[in-house]
């Protein structure tokens, strides 16, 4: 009889597999998914930025069931969530947190990849998906920043729209045509609504797949970028390798609780965050007849915007053209190709010439714009032979130093208002920016580099 | 409880001061007269924001709306809703309605010149590096002063030219106010600084402007204004009642910017310990699925 038959677990899960690949996708991917077992700090913000994409997803739901993507409605709507919507200021706060915590997560999990080299071969496609998640996740933010309809999400939208005016001839039509209207307006709103919840979101979940099944086919890289792949057992596990579930999953764990604690005091004690989160001018609503006597972005795009708003004529000519001279004159000298040599003096010499002709402001969007996308180029300008920093010459620790202070002083920048000496010192940091990318295939590879060891350096807990 | 009440203030003045040294120099303010402190205790005194939500029920009301409050809000702060439909409500029927304005916005226009602001998350926008909202509406509503060349006879220390004429005057009385500016003297067909004056304003207690300019000798000197405030007569309230009667209606309007703060604070340290026991429970089972790893 049926009755006396014993219970079958694997009854279930076999009528799946059969239909579905289950278990060899939770084994691809999780319990015989090898990682490296000497990850470190560093590696956190992977899992994190995950969590809190989930989190800005969920509360993301709950918020468009009582927000009003129109200009009549949208302020007040954000306040009755705030009051008459039970549990509307944690959903709310969390979701306002949460886009800043993304940004702090995916900036340190970047740093991560440039300290141990994990953008190198042959991890090029995994850098590069994770480089377009950057870019369209500042697109989610600036769609996002505008639906609040505060004073702040009104002339931030403004001044980033009319940046696309300052592109030749086609400008100005082009930044009617993303508006929709000749101001940011009701139109604008609603577009920019559609794109916050739709259209980017499925986008930025498309390029996590693509970013986390690009890193499980080639396999992680680890502080020391060492291949762990290259020494395996006779079972063909990597010998430094060990399955991520459990052993990374209960890490991550104790990590999110940890994430958690201080993402629940900032939202629970501070949601405001000093105005960084949540702008003070963003408290007065929208209105298209008072530009604010001081517009600045989210924190979050302040160095950015600090390399926008230093391209000035002065700029142009006695900073970046000798910048630039020198970079061609490099290239000329060290170049292995003639077409390499060729290709500097013409992109060199038409942006030079370029540098008369276009407004400042126009090479102030291509300098921003190229401040964001310059990353996709590490994986080709790294040119040293190790992976890691812990195996480069130390110098080059001073230069990765230098760099984070400048990211850092940009910002700063971007959130003060404009100064002269604050305009020369981004002047003189957005060179730095520049150059550390720009100059890296030469520094990259000068130095003494010390051995890299065949096994990761691990000492058991 | 105790315990708790000293946790969420460590945990509030640590996050505070965090925030405060990031925020220190940013965002410009307007005004340049230094903020007074809003005295915070206000905050978590129920008799004291029941009198602000009457001080604002009366002078505010007529002609700022709060659109995003609802009149029986005001339970959170300790009122039923027989107490606020008797004593708090003038115009409208009934409690669960949000604090709207009768005033019509084009008669508004004429009268002030713009749209009075809505008030219910005044207390916020008003936030600045110079300090929080409650700061600038706690100077703002006590800096007003007599001056004859504004439409409304009144200005203000920390608005200056502000469109609002003194409603609280009656409480306060009139006072006037010396402005003292130092100025830079402009060649006018080389705009070349030439030279610096002194010169010092006048307001008397009922507005007459006087003004007096002098030369100031050297040109290593920097532009300033300085203003103060002349000593208050003819209100009903002494200087200190008043000041106390501002300070309830501000706490008011800042509990009206956030009401849920309070539940949001004493929420938050059930959360942090809940993740504080989580954080060793967690910590833990690592250690354990660790110990494999050689």
């Amino acid at each position: 009889m049926a009755a006396n038959k014993p219970f079958d677990p694997k009854a279930l899960l076999g009528w799946v597999d059969d239909r579905f690949p289950l278990t060899s996708n939770w084994k691809a991917h999780l319990s015989e998914y090898y990682a490296p077992k000497n990850f470190n700090f560093w590696y956190f913000f992977g899992s994190l930025a995950m969590l809190v994409l989930v989190i800005q997803i969920v509360t993301g739901i709950f918020l468009v069931m009582h927000y009003k993507p129109d200009a009549a409605k949208a302020f007040e709507s954000v306040e009755y969530i705030m009051r008459d919507v039970p549990w509307g200021w944690l959903v709310r706060y969390m979701h306002s947190t949460g886009a800043s915590a993304f940004f702090v997560v995916v900036y340190l999990h970047m740093f991560r990849g440039l300290l141990y080299g994990s953008y190198r071969k042959p991890r090029e496609l995994v850098w590069i998906f994770g480089c377009l998640i950057f870019l369209t996740l500042m697109a989610e933010a600036f769609f996002g920043y505008l639906l609040p309809w505060g004073q702040m999400s009104y002339w931030g939208a403004q001044v980033i729209v009319n940046l696309f005016g300052a592109i030749p001839i086609i400008g100005q039509e082009l930044s009617i045509w993303i508006r929709g209207d000749y101001v940011v307006g009701d139109a604008t709103l609603n577009r920019f609504f559609s794109f916050h919840v739709i259209a980017i979101p499925l986008v930025l979940l498309g390029l996590v797949a693509a970013h986390i099944l690009a890193l499980h086919e080639v396999g992680s890289n680890n502080p020391d970028g060492v291949e762990i792949k290259k020494n395996k057992d006779a079972n063909g596990i990597p010998k430094d390798g060990i399955p991520f579930h459990p052993y990374y999953t209960v890490h991550d764990i104790f990590v999110v609780s940890v994430f958690l604690a201080i993402f629940s005091a900032v939202i629970f004690f501070a949601p405001e965050m000093g105005g960084y989160f949540l702008e003070y001018n963003n408290f007065i609503p929208a209105d298209p007849l008072k530009t604010p006597a001081h517009i600045a972005p989210v924190w979050y795009f302040t160095p950015f915007y600090s390399i926008l708003r230093a391209t000035t004529e002065e700029f142009l000519r006695y900073g970046m053209v000798p910048f630039l001279l020198v970079l061609l004159l490099l290239n000329l000298a060290t170049a292995r190709y003639m077409l390499a040599k060729l290709l500097a003096v013409v992109v060199i010499g038409a942006m030079v010439i370029g540098f008369f002709i276009f407004d400042a402001k126009f090479w102030g969007v291509v300098a921003m714009g190229a401040s964001t996308m310059i990353f996709f180029a590490l994986p080709w300008i790294d040119q040293s032979p190790v992976k890691s920093i812990r195996y480069r010459p130390d110098w080059h620790k001073w230069f990765y130093a230098v760099f984070v202070v400048a990211f850092l002083v940009l910002g700063y920048f971007g959130v003060q208002a404009p100064s002269p000496i604050a305009e020369r010192l981004s002047q003189f940091f957005t060179l730095v920016y520049f150059g550390f990318f720009l100059f890296m295939p030469w520094w990259s590879r000068m130095g003494k580099f010390k051995p890299v060891p065949n096994r990761v350096t691990f000492s058991a807990h | 409880m105790k315990a708790i009440a000293i946790l969420r203030r460590g945990i509030g003045s640590l996050l505070a001061a965090t925030a405060l040294v990031m925020a220190a120099p940013a965002f410009a303010a307007g005004g340049g007269t230094p903020l007074d402190r809003f005295p915070t205790s206000k905050l978590t005194d129920l008799p004291s924001l029941q009198d602000g939500a009457r001080t604002f029920v009366n002078y505010c009301l007529s002609c700022h709306s709060a659109n995003a409050m609802r009149f029986n809000r005001l339970k959170d702060i300790g009122l039923t809703d027989e107490q606020i439909a008797q004593n708090l409500m003038f115009t409208q029927p009934r409690v669960g309605e949000p604090m709207r304005v009768a005033m019509r916005p084009a008669d508004a226009k004429e009268w002030f010149g713009a749209l009075p602001p809505d008030l219910s998350v005044i207390a916020r926008a008003r936030a600045s590096a110079d300090g929080s909202g409650s700061d600038w509406l706690y100077t703002f509503l006590r800096g007003y002063y007599r001056d004859g060349t504004r439409p409304t006879g009144w200005n203000n220390a920390v608005f200056p030219s502000v469109g609002m004429p003194h409603v609280l005057w009656e409480l306060q009385g009139a006072r006037g106010a010396t402005i003292e500016e130092v100025k830079a003297v402009k060649d006018e067909a080389s705009g070349k600084v030439t030279g610096f004056e002194k010169i010092d304003i006048q307001f008397s207690q009922q507005g007459v402007r006087s003004e007096k300019k002098e030369k100031l000798a050297g040109t290593n000197l920097h532009e300033s204004t300085h203003l103060t405030l002349g000593p208050a007569k003819g209100g009903s309230l002494s200087q200190a009642a008043y000041d106390e009667k501002v300070a309830n209606l501000v706490g008011y309007l800042t509990y009206m910017s956030d009401p849920t703060a309070k539940t949001r604070s004493r929420m938050g340290v059930w959360v942090l310990m809940f993740l504080g026991l989580l954080i060793c429970m967690t910590w833990w089972l690592n250690r354990e699925y660790w110990k494999d790893i050689k």
